[in-house]
Order: structure tokens, then sequence, then C-alpha cells
């Protein structure tokens, strides 16, 4: 018995450390963030007298949390449809037997490498629509070359589009992620499986509709989760690409939060906002964990 | 080679089609590279956005020497190079090297309670960093390493130990456990079985979550721009993002400037690309 408990004091020792940090650096610093959120620090200097709930009552009042939220609703929800939809298609296409597969694969998936600023950049040029004064730039003037014009558009510079405009460089970096993830899981299907249908006689069609597809569902799960969290968190993207926008039509949570904070210096509101941030991820990750962590102990 | 291509009908009609398909996609993939490439190699005199698709006339290295050594009221970018791989390097290895002792400890050494120990150290990395930025440049600042290199180091470390535990966790669970059960009976500690057993075999592991931890960290902007006020210490992300919101900065400059950022992550996505993607793959926890 003693044996057995020396047996353990080691390897917890040895992961004391990381835990210790994680504590500190991860649970402490929220609660710390939840504190700050309740107090009526707006200045630099720090301030702890209490406030309650009155910044969080400001934040959801105020115009541009609000525009902040719908944005952030329409951008994950554009987001995620536009990747899961290309990532998906393009698994299928790519399970076809294709000469050159894995050439394919590697220039859809080359974006995930870059930083969302360096895309920010090319981005915000590929997308500036030019002047009427001046001509097209970007997109607008391949449309205009192609004969398509009238598909022109303002994109992020035009309030109506705004962060829609941002979708589409997200969309560019993160769809090859997809993809890998489909092609990893159709890799896993087994080739009998297939074969046996086939014997069968089922055409491939059903072949995905009622065997490929129902196996990929958790592929989908974890890819809905993985793009959700990022697209929940997106702050990069939209400093290097178009900061708030006209009317902040191109402004999200993060955004807000940082300016709030470091440029203002209204830290207690910045910390709401960091709250509110972290209970929408945590809802989305926080079940997801568990399932998974509780699948793989049953396995 | 797969079986199915024995039964499947060789030529279709829409085989076209499907390529069509892909190689448009790939298109849609490159078009930015081309962007940065064309207009990162023209000379000054034929910068113009509204020939921005044209492919330049002669080469020129001129924009990426300004966005190197800099030039009239801007600085360039190598400086914030260097500090990005002042920054990047120790931060890669000493979190792959403490995740590979956590992974270790988790996969071969379960105690009560260390699968709920995982979870705990795992919520780390999905958190939005906004919820730990404000104590996080208090703390920083308290303790003198508020913008400087080894603040930012610390920082990454501290906030890559999830994701390098994971990845080691999961793939020394693929290391079979009689091996480690042998070499207890034999009578070695945790520590040799690390050394004899475990190290040996870990290269792959190793590649796999150093890649990854570079790649994030050369990426990272938001600790990075939370942190690193003082100019001299920005890695290249801010100082990117610094020339590209400036209006004297041309933008050939720019995105000659976007791709030297690009350039090291690229470069291992290019070499290195199968441990990118098993990284990405294996830690699917993870974004």
């Amino acid at each position: 018995m003693r044996h057995l408990h020396r047996g353990q004091t080691i390897p917890i020792l040895l992961i004391l450390p990381s835990v210790i940090g994680a504590t500190i650096f991860v649970y402490g610093f929220i609660g710390w963030t939840g504190l700050i959120s309740l107090t009526k620090w707006d200045k630099l200097l720090p301030n702890y007298t209490l406030a309650g709930l009155s910044n969080y009552q400001k934040i959801f009042a105020h115009f541009r949390f609000q525009i902040d939220l719908w944005n952030l609703v329409v951008f994950t929800v554009l987001f995620l449809i536009l990747s899961l939809v290309i990532g998906f298609a393009l698994a299928i296409l790519l399970d076809q037997n294709i000469k050159g597969e894995s050439i394919f694969r590697t220039i859809y998936l080359f974006p995930m490498a870059l930083s969302f600023i360096v895309t920010g950049v090319v981005w915000r040029w590929v997308l500036n629509p030019g002047s009427i004064q001046m001509g097209s730039t970007g997109i607008n003037l391949l449309l205009e070359k192609a004969g398509l014009g009238f598909l022109k558009s303002g994109w992020y510079t035009d309030p109506k589009i705004g962060i829609k405009a941002v979708v589409i460089a997200a969309v560019w970096q993160m769809s090859g992620y997809v993809v890998a993830m489909y092609v990893a899981g159709l890799h896993s299907i087994p080739e009998e499986l297939r074969e046996a249908a086939r014997i069968d006689g089922a055409s491939e069609i059903q072949i995905y509709r009622y065997i490929i597809l129902p196996l990929l569902r958790p592929i989908t799960l974890g890819a809905i989760i993985i793009l959700g969290h990022i697209s929940l968190k997106i702050f990069d993207l939209i400093v290097a690409m178009t900061g708030p926008g006209i009317g902040f039509s191109c402004d999200v949570p993060a955004y807000f939060m940082w300016v709030t904070t470091f440029h203002s210096n209204r830290f207690a509101q910045g910390a709401s906002i960091a709250i509110i941030m972290l209970i929408m991820v945590a809802v989305l990750i926080v079940p997801y964990l568990v399932y998974s962590l509780r699948k793989e102990v049953r396995v | 080679m797969r079986a199915q291509a024995l039964h499947r009908p060789k030529m279709r009609w829409w085989r076209p089609l499907i390529y069509a398909v892909l190689i448009a996609f790939a298109a849609f993939y490159l078009m930015p590279v081309y962007v940065l490439l064309v207009t990162g190699l023209k000379k000054f005199a034929e910068v113009n956005l509204y020939h921005m698709w044209s492919p330049p006339s002669k080469l020129s290295f001129g924009s990426f020497k300004k966005a190197w050594f800099g030039g009239m009221g801007y600085s360039g970018l190598y400086l914030n190079f260097l500090n990005s791989i002042y920054i990047t390097i120790p931060a890669t290895i000493i979190s792959a090297f403490l995740g590979s002792i956590n992974g270790y400890v988790l996969a071969k050494w379960k105690f009560r309670g260390s699968e709920n120990l995982f979870m705990l150290l795992l919520f780390g990395m999905f958190i939005p960093y906004q919820s730990i930025l404000i104590p996080l440049v208090q703390v920083l600042y308290k303790i003198g390493l508020y913008s400087t290199i080894s603040g930012l180091v610390l920082v990454h470390i501290i906030y890559g130990i999830p994701i390098t535990t994971l990845l080691f966790r999961n793939y020394y669970a693929t290391v079979p456990t009689s091996l480690v059960e042998a070499a207890k009976i034999d009578g070695a500690n945790i520590f040799r079985i690390y050394g004899w057993i475990m190290l040996p075999v870990s290269m792959p592991g190793f590649a796999v979550t150093m890649i990854w931890q570079f790649t994030s960290i050369w990426n990272d902007f938001l600790f990075a721009v939370t942190i690193a006020q003082n100019p001299n210490i920005q890695p290249i992300t801010v100082a990117l993002n610094n020339l590209a919101g400036s209006y004297i900065v041309k933008w050939n400059i720019q995105m000659a400037g976007a791709l030297l950022a690009a350039l090291p992550t690229l470069l291992i996505y290019i070499f290195l690309g199968r441990y990118f993607t098993r990284g990405l793959l294996a830690g699917s926890l993870k974004g």
C-alpha cells in the first residue's frame, strides 16, 4: 500500500507545475476578470469599488455591443455553413480517385499555416472595391474584366455587407481544415463497407447518403465546435482587414473589448465583455469536452 | 492503392467536371498568393492598384528590400522578424518539453482524478484570451516582464501547455503500455522509463507538437499587441499590422511584408506539411 502511494507521488509532482500554472493563469485570472467586471474601474488606475452587475446592464444596452452581437451571429452562421459545405463538398470530390489528390489537399489547407494578420492584409486589398472616379480594383476589377460587372460590390466598405465580406476571408483561411477533417474521416471508413453495399446493389449516391454521411456525423460536430469557437473569438482578422467598419458594420465583441479596455482604459466594461465572450465559448465547448472525454474513457 | 479503383467505372462524363471544380477551388485558394507575389515582385513604377492582377513586366525585389529594411518614415520588418524568432523558438521548445512530460504522466501514470485534471488543463486552450488579458497585463507589469520578449515567451509557454499536453498524451497513448509495465517490473523508475522508452520514440510527437506551437506562436497577434507596447520588441504580426495601417507605406510594400511574415510558417507547411496536418487532426479538439 505504501509502495502504491509512493508510486503516485512523483507523477503528481511532475505535472504539478503545469496544473498550478493553469490554475493561476487560466482559472485565477478568469476569476479576477470576473471581479473586475463587477467594479467601477474605468480609468487607468485600478479601482475595485464594487458596482454590482451594472457593467453588464450597461453593455447589453449599449448600441455598439448590440450591433457586435448581431454581427457575431451573422459571421458565425455564414462562416460555419460556408466552411462546412465547401469542406464537405471538396472532400467528397477528392474521394473520387482523383489524380493529384494530395496536391489539391495541400493547396486547400495551406492558408491554415498563415496568420490572420497576413490574411487580413491581403484580403483588404483583394476586396478593395476601388472608386467610381478611378475605377475598380481587386475582385471588382476581375469581375469587370470577366464581363460580370453586375456582381461588383462595395464589399466591406458597404455597411450593408460589412462583416459578411470578412466571412469570405475567414472561409478562405479555414475551409481547408474542414476538407482535411472530412478526408481523414473518409479514409477511416473501411472499404469493405462500401464494397458490401455495392454488392447489395446500392448506388454510389445511396452509399454516401446511407452509409458514409451518418459515419461522418462526429466529424461534422467536431468541425462545428472548432470553427464555432474560433468564430466567437474572431479578432485578428477584423483588426487587419477592416477595423470596426462604417457604423460598426464589421465590429465584433472581441474588438470592442480590446479597444474599450486598452485604448479607453474602461477596464470594468472590457472585463464584462470578456466574461460574456467566455460564457459563449464555454456553452459551446464544455459539453463537447465532457462528451468526448467520457466517450474516450469508455472505449 | 485502394481496391475501389478496380470496381469503379473508369471514365464518366462528369469526371472532367469534378476536376474543373477542384481546379477552380485551387485557384480560389491560390489567388491571394498570386496577388502577393505579383505585387511584391513589381517595380515601383509599375505598381498600380488598377493593374493589380497583371504580372510584372520585369522582376524587381525593391518592395521586399523596402519591407525588410524600411524606408522614409517607417521602419523595416527585419527587427520584428528577429523578435518573432526570439519569442517563438524558446517558447516552442519549452512548451513542447512540458507537454511531453505532462502527456507522459497523463497517458502512462494515471492516478485518481488525472482525467479530470486533464480536462481542467484542456479547457485553457479554448478560452477567449480576452478573459485573462487584464490580469495578465497587471501581473506582467508587477513582475517586470510587461513589454519584454521574456514576458511574451512566458505567456506563450503557459498558454501553450494545454495543447502540447493534449498532443503528447494522445501520442503516448499509442505507445504500448505493456512496454512501460515491463520496465516497471524490471525496477525502472518513472524518469528512466521516460528516458529509455518514451523519449527515443518521441520524435514524431515532438515534430507534430513543435510545428504546431511554432505556427501558432509565430502567428499570434492578440498577446503580442497587448503585451509588446515597445516597438523594439514587437513581433512581425504586430509590425505588419502597423505597416499595413500606415498611409505612407505603399501597398506593394505591405504585400511584400505580408509575404515575409508568412514565409517561415509557409515553408514549414510546404516541407513538413505531413506533421502539420497530423497536429491539426490529432488535436481535433483544438483550433
